[in-house]
């Protein structure tokens, strides 16, 4: 069964069978505005949490998004080479970001789940 | 800079209400983009009329037997060879040319002119202002207005709408509408428009009525961005700096002639002298080549991977539909067409000087 989880910067994943889809909230896909450009992860790249999988372009600056789990990139959404606003009319469905294998799924636990993470947003 | 620092501008309410995102510019809470977004702000802007809240800026009056010498000194001007009405863009610069800021100048009367300056400059200009003014007898008095701007081909509609009529006025000049209203046609985004200095009580009225014209709509300072940028206007602190002179910066045009070789302008010495051997590094138009933009800071590499010099402004054109960008390289590299690379998080991406502005401008000349 799949599972939403949320970090305070502003991602979520669906979690299932040991895989994480991983995209940025509507909340944040409002705050960085109207998207030009994605920069996708390698599929194979390894990355501990913390680091840039990927680096989202706005009109006006670059905004990494972090690894928010260790794990290895599995996936990369093409699609937002060609259309990278679907970030912005469905952060949370077409304009997913990458999947990765986790690494240590007991690193889940420390995330935040959808009450959390509205109560982060306020 | 951290929020309790930032001045809100005097309509700060009404982008509150008209749900506006904010963001700290130059000292300033300004509204960096409306429910649209910075993209419709952009096209529509282009396609109709954008309408933009420029109180940062600062207007300042030069009046006096000695306002014409005192603008002689400070900028790079012919002030008396200004017709009245007449606006002339210029800059004030330092003993070494380098451009302390970028302003327009208007003559409203013999002598008397009005100064727009930019927002994280207008402190600085106003005491460079008044420091020389002892030398000459002029006043400079900086005003307290709401500064508003509209820009677009549907501009000056949108002002007839309010009983503005603007018909016989052609780009870069400005006058006294009313008592303290001051109107020029110029603007930011190489579109026609109009820039509106007046009292903040007038400012509340007017924005009502240009906003309850189908084709205008607030615009935020993320497209006036993107909007500039296509239209190879230097933003000062980026393209334009105490570190760049109007040589380097390709802006001799806005010096007349004669003042460029008999000028007795602060920093006279200084530009001549780079003239004459030729400025190391020239302002360019940059087109990196694929969707990816290329922003202020990042280094440029020539075909053999040596520097060649580096971004000033860079982001997404709406309009162009691809990434743009500005910024200096060796004069050796500055022809448009010369391949450069620029270092992108490691990626080299190859970028080609490219002649500005990377929009067609659309001002009304007459």
């Amino acid at each position: 069964m799949a599972t939403t989880y949320f970090t305070e910067d502003h991602e979520w994943l669906l979690v299932e069978g040991g895989i994480a889809t991983v995209g940025i909230t509507d909340y944040a896909q409002e705050q960085l505005g109207d998207l030009v450009f994605v920069e996708l992860p390698q599929v194979g790249r390894v990355l501990k949490k913390g680091d840039t999988a990927v680096v989202v372009e706005s009109v006006k600056a670059a905004s990494d998004v972090y690894a928010p789990v260790d794990g290895e990139i599995t996936e990369a959404n093409t699609a937002l080479s060609a259309d990278p606003s679907l970030v912005n009319s469905a952060a949370t469905g077409d304009g997913w970001l990458w999947k990765m294998k986790l690494a240590d799924e007991s690193q889940l636990s420390g995330l935040l789940d959808e009450a959390g993470y509205k109560a982060h947003i306020g | 800079m951290t929020g309790e620092d930032l001045k809100s501008l005097p309509l700060d309410d009404i982008h509150k209400a008209a749900g506006a995102r904010f963001g700290g510019f130059a000292g300033w809470s300004m509204p960096l983009t409306y429910p649209p977004g910075v993209m419709k702000e952009h096209l529509h802007t282009r396609e109709h009329a954008g309408l933009f809240d420029i109180s940062h800026m600062k207007l300042i009056e030069v009046s006096g037997p000695g306002a014409i010498a005192l603008l002689d000194r400070a900028c790079p001007l012919d002030a008396a060879a200004l017709e009245l009405s007449q606006s002339k863009y210029t800059f004030l610069l330092t003993e070494q040319a380098g451009i302390i800021d970028d302003l327009i100048v208007t003559r409203l009367e013999p002598q008397r002119f009005m100064v727009v300056a930019n927002a994280g400059n207008a402190a600085a200009d106003e005491a460079h202002l008044k420091s020389l003014a002892g030398d000459f007898d002029a006043t400079v008095t900086p005003l307290d207005r709401v500064f508003l701007a509209i820009q677009g081909p549907a501009a000056a509609d949108v002002l007839l709408a309010t009983g503005i009529e603007t018909g016989a006025m052609t780009f870069m000049h400005g006058l006294e509408l009313r008592r303290d209203w001051f109107l020029s046609r110029s603007g930011y985004t190489g579109e026609d428009g109009f820039e509106i200095g007046l009292p903040e009580a007038d400012a509340r009225t007017l924005v009502e009525e240009l906003l309850a014209h189908p084709r205008a709509m607030w615009i935020g300072l993320a497209a006036r961005d993107s909007l500039r940028l296509e239209a190879g206007l230097c933003l000062h602190g980026q393209d334009i700096t105490e570190g760049t002179d109007p040589a380097s910066a390709g802006l001799m045009w806005a010096i007349p002639k004669e003042i460029r070789s008999g000028g007795g302008f602060i920093g006279a010495e200084a530009l001549r002298e780079i003239v004459a051997r030729g400025p190391a590094q020239k302002r360019v138009g940059l087109k990196p080549e694929g969707r990816q933009p290329v922003r202020s800071g990042t280094a440029l590499s020539d075909a053999e991977g040596k520097p060649a010099g580096s971004i000033t402004s860079g982001g997404f054109g709406p309009s162009v539909q691809a990434p743009v960008a500005m910024g200096y390289v060796h004069a050796a590299l500055a022809k448009p067409g010369t391949r450069l690379f620029a270092d992108v998080r490691g990626a080299k991406i190859p970028v080609d000087v490219a002649p500005l502005p990377f929009t067609p401008h659309r001002y009304r000349k007459g």
